[in-house]
């Protein structure tokens, strides 16, 4: 009877209240941030393997199993470098793309270091870049492979990350509007590189078909932020780009 | 084993796959039956990854249900099935990276997934850690049934496809066939759990 009386009354006293929650506070976070630590190395894998797939989907090379996309990854990549806005060479990066460019981020990104992927496809060279901007709901991102004209573009990749399922995420899911992006020219005229032609407009809008894309119908605010992201990200390239 | 297995014991697991289906029946969890259920794939793994959770979180309530303060039991549990979820959702993203990807907020908000609170309120503060776990297993398999259902409808009216299998042949859409952008939306799954919820309560839920 004591007993029970005795249970009846510590749980529902303040001082078990606070010691109870305090308690299972400190279990829980221990318990996960040993999860944490435990799968770090393998969530860090993933991202990076992920990565690399989609600077492959920019080259065309579409549809591999993990192993067969990290190892055609670095047969492709020459060097990852890093430059900034002005041209000039902040780090040379590695056969293989894993240790310069390919650890820059979106923040990296807007502090001026850009990564630039110099790649070998079929003999061929092309340059991948990253592009960074907002669609409709959140972040958007895409790799953009060029010709070694530094003007027309081999092939192009998008991805978001909460745009709405079969409208605006439609530039990640619809491999064939990617693919409207192959042989567009960045700049409508090579000698004046402050005009970036590159741009997704509507149908009834467009009016020079060598550089602007018919949008993904039904999403008008993130194909505006495709082209957004594609005229700015162009600009911040533009010195790399127009030399000779 | 057969104590195991009591006819009580069978009611909790069975129950919820057609008498008291979660879905259907207490229409809990329906906000992420919409959202999940554009294509099978992650329909499946939203199903498997709330059945694992509600089942586990249960048997923890249930094995701790005499010590928790009345007062901060809500807390309590809520702690307990966001410590599960954040756990689930890591392991996604170290062994099914595509798959996390797919579910990104949705894994989050099983946090807020009517049906486990409301199965820990309901059922496991009062019962024993095995009924509690049956109870778990069947509502999360009932709320699972009801996605798959939605989810294979949606992409294969959707998409023409099924786990990504393209089923429609592609004879059928040179004839002038095409996918039915509507099945893709939200809203459409909505409809479509009413239709389930209505062919359900007139060829299968018996009054009691």
């Amino acid at each position: 009877m004591t007993e029970t009386r005795k249970k009846s009354l510590d749980t529902n006293s303040n001082s078990y209240i606070i010691i109870y929650s305090a308690v299972m506070v400190v279990i829980v976070a221990f318990l996960l941030a040993f999860i944490f630590q435990a799968l770090k190395p393998m969530q860090d894998a993933n991202v990076a393997l992920d990565k690399k797939k989609q600077i492959l989907a920019a080259l065309n090379i579409r549809d591999l199993d993990n192993v067969a996309a990290a190892a055609r990854y670095s047969e492709v990549v020459v060097a990852d470098r890093i430059i900034a806005a002005d041209g000039s060479i902040i780090s040379e990066g590695s056969n293989g793309g894993e240790n310069a460019g390919f650890r820059l981020n979106s923040a990296d990104y807007k502090a001026g270091k850009l990564a630039l992927y110099i790649c070998k496809v079929d003999g061929q060279t092309k340059y991948v870049i990253p592009v960074y901007g907002m669609g409709l709901w959140g972040p958007i991102w895409g790799y953009i492979a060029v010709n070694d004209d530094k003007n027309t573009i081999y092939g192009a990749y998008f991805n978001h990350d909460s745009e709405t399922a079969g409208l605006g995420a439609e530039i990640k899911d619809n491999k064939s509007w990617q693919d409207k992006f192959k042989g567009k020219t960045i700049f409508g005229d090579k000698d004046n590189s402050d005009y970036i032609a590159i741009a997704v407009k509507k149908p009834s809008d467009i009016k020079n078909p060598a550089s602007e894309v018919d949008g993904v119908t039904g999403a008008t605010l993130t194909s505006d932020g495709v082209s957004m992201m594609l005229q700015e990200c162009m600009s911040k390239y533009k010195v790399f780009f127009y030399e000779k | 084993m057969s104590k195991l297995f009591s006819k009580e014991n069978r009611e909790v697991l069975e129950n919820p796959l057609n008498l008291d289906n979660p879905v259907l029946i207490q229409v809990l969890g329906i906000c992420s039956a919409l959202a999940v259920t554009a294509q099978l794939k992650p329909a499946i793994v939203m199903g498997l990854a709330v059945t694992v959770i509600t089942a586990f979180a249960n048997v923890i309530i249930s094995l701790i249900r005499n010590t928790i303060p009345t007062r901060i039991r809500i807390v309590v549990q809520l702690v307990v099935v966001a410590a599960l979820v954040t756990i689930v959702s890591q392991i996604l993203k170290a062994f099914a990276y595509d798959v996390s990807v797919q579910l990104s907020v949705y894994v989050g908000l099983i946090i807020t997934n009517c049906i486990l609170m409301g199965r820990l309120e309901a059922f496991a503060m009062m019962n024993r850690p095995w009924p509690s776990f049956l109870d778990g297993l069947g509502n999360g398999l009932g709320y699972a049934l009801i996605l798959v259902v939605v989810g294979g409808v949606r992409e294969l009216f959707g998409r023409g496809s099924l786990l990504g299998f393209q089923l429609i042949p592609q004879q059928i859409y040179d004839a002038g066939y095409l996918n039915n952008g509507m099945m893709t939306m939200p809203a459409m799954a909505l409809i479509l759990v009413g239709c389930v919820i209505w062919i359900h309560r007139a060829y299968f839920y018996k009054e009691k």
